[in-house]
């Protein structure tokens, strides 16, 4: 067993919120079309909230903070916020677009010790780019504060939302993070928004098209074992917790709202009014997700999947019932291995019309 | 044996979970475990007080271990420590100056 996960069992055992997702702002320089977030200020934490905010994390035994927004570098105490966190001794990772970043905030960085920095990136191709984030030149401004982090030693992640509109760039990102020595990601997940909007699903890339990026060993490693059938379900899966948001991690709001992930609004507490470790280890609704185990899905528990889908609960709460199939989910099982789904046989019984996903046959 | 002054490394991660230390570097992104010795040198290694005192101080009345075995042990730590970057072992201590030595 890796260290990691030594460390999340430990975590788990203990009941520690080993992991935090903290927005700083909403606000952004940047228009994506697909993002979640809307991006008015509707009372953003003051600098000495956040810093009270920071205190009770590492009280609570945070170690990996990821700080993100919006841009959080719209913030002028930003890197106020990452120093605090960094003397409370937090592994700090940000999530930015980089177009703020110059050489003063490239060695602010470094010398603040953060351990990582994530960067979106389309496209290679600054029409294709700057098309998804509505900000003309912001490939451009983008890849000088990448680079500028790189010539000051910081390790840099280039993650590449994959959409109808830029699949077939995967590539050229891919070549332009080996150009400047960043690490590459892919995320083929376009999420709703949280004010439970679900136009922007149809941004997202077609089942078609998900058939060849699955089997693409370039984008997803082995491609047998990745697409291989699941293995039976066991007692082991079906006492299994689906992932760690409210078990060893959760998010927290620009408005200081505290929810099990950034991918699941289901709003468990306020720190304005209650302290960070009540919310998490009393609130109502984090002990709710926290009990839910493979057995208590109604339909999952039934799916031949359960052990190896990465069904996440909070896309399934915003398609109405967090112990629901995720069909985003569900499709992405299918696709991987040809093999029906619970989801699908269950929608297809009832034809419900908030499904996210179509699933077509291939 | 020349005294030398542990220090915690600046672009280290840490955090104390049920009595164990663990850490990560930001130069490589690697995960440590700090055992229960390592852990109690790592949380003294303000740049001022020197091995010796750490090992008499904490870890012979801690640990109950003789002095010998608890200064020999105490010294290879610290320099596993000290290879991974998690510890400088300084040749004298640094100026009383608490905000430069409190390291992240
Ligand atoms: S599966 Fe969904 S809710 Fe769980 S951690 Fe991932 S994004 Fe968050
Ligand atoms: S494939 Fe669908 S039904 Fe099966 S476990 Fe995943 S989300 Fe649930």
């Amino acid at each position: 067993m890796s260290l990691v996960q030594e460390l999340n069992n430990k975590a788990l055992r203990l009941g520690v919120p080993l992991s935090v997702h903290l927005d700083v702002t909403y606000r952004c320089n940047e228009r994506c079309e697909h993002c979640y977030l809307e991006h008015d200020d509707r009372g953003e934490m003051s600098s000495s909230e956040i810093y009270d905010v920071l205190q009770q994390l590492a009280s609570a035994g945070v170690f990996f903070l990821t700080i993100s927004g919006g841009e959080p570098l719209v913030r002028r105490d930003c890197m106020e916020i990452i120093g605090r966190a960094r003397e409370l001794g937090f592994n700090v990772k940000l999530k930015t677009n980089a177009v703020l970043i110059r050489e003063k905030e490239a060695i602010r960085l470094r010398e603040l010790g953060v351990e990582q920095v994530q960067i979106s990136i389309y496209s290679h191709r600054s029409e294709v780019h700057d098309s998804v984030t509505k900000l003309p030149g912001s490939l451009r401004r983008s890849l000088a504060g990448i680079r500028l982090l790189r010539k000051h030693g910081m390790k840099v992640t280039l993650a590449n939302v994959l959409m109808r509109s830029n699949l077939a760039d995967g590539e050229g990102v891919r070549a332009l993070a080996a150009e400047v020595g960043a690490n590459y990601r892919i995320d083929p997940t376009v999420t709703p928004m949280m004010n439970g909007n679900t136009d922007i699903l149809r941004l997202r890339v077609p089942t078609s098209e998900l058939h060849s990026i699955f089997r693409n060993s370039d984008l997803v490693g082995d491609v047998e074992t990745f697409c291989a059938p699941p293995p039976p379900v066991d007692d082991g899966i079906r006492e299994g917790y689906p992932c760690s948001a409210g078990h060893t991690a959760c998010y927290v709001s620009p408005y200081a709202d505290v929810f099990p992930c950034v991918q699941f609004p289901l709003p468990c507490g306020n720190l304005r009014g209650e302290k960070f470790i009540d919310i998490w280890e009393r609130s109502p609704q984090m002990l709710e997700v926290r009990s839910i185990r493979g057995k208590d899905l109604p339909t999952c528990s039934s799916c031949s999947h359960l052990g190896t889908c990465t069904r996440c609960p909070g896309l399934a709460y915003m398609e109405g019932n967090m112990r629901g199939p995720s069909s985003a989910d569900c499709e992405k099982s299918f696709v991987r291995t040809g093999i029906v789904t619970a989801g699908m046989l269950a929608r297809r019984g009832t034809a419900n019309p908030r499904d996210l996903v179509q699933i077509s046959s291939m | 044996m020349i005294e030398k002054y542990p220090l915690r490394g600046t672009q280290l991660a840490s955090r104390v979970l049920d009595g164990e230390v663990i850490i990560m570097s930001a130069a490589d992104s690697t995960l440590f475990s700090l055992n229960p010795v390592a852990s109690v040198i790592w949380q003294a290694a303000d740049g001022r007080t020197p091995l010796s005192a750490i090992v008499r101080e904490h870890i012979c009345e801690e640990f109950d271990i003789d002095p010998e075995t608890a200064s020999r042990d105490a010294e290879a730590f610290a320099e596993e420590l000290k290879s991974h970057g998690i510890l400088q072992l300084l040749d004298g201590p640094i100026p009383a100056a608490p905000q430069a030595t409190e390291s992240a």
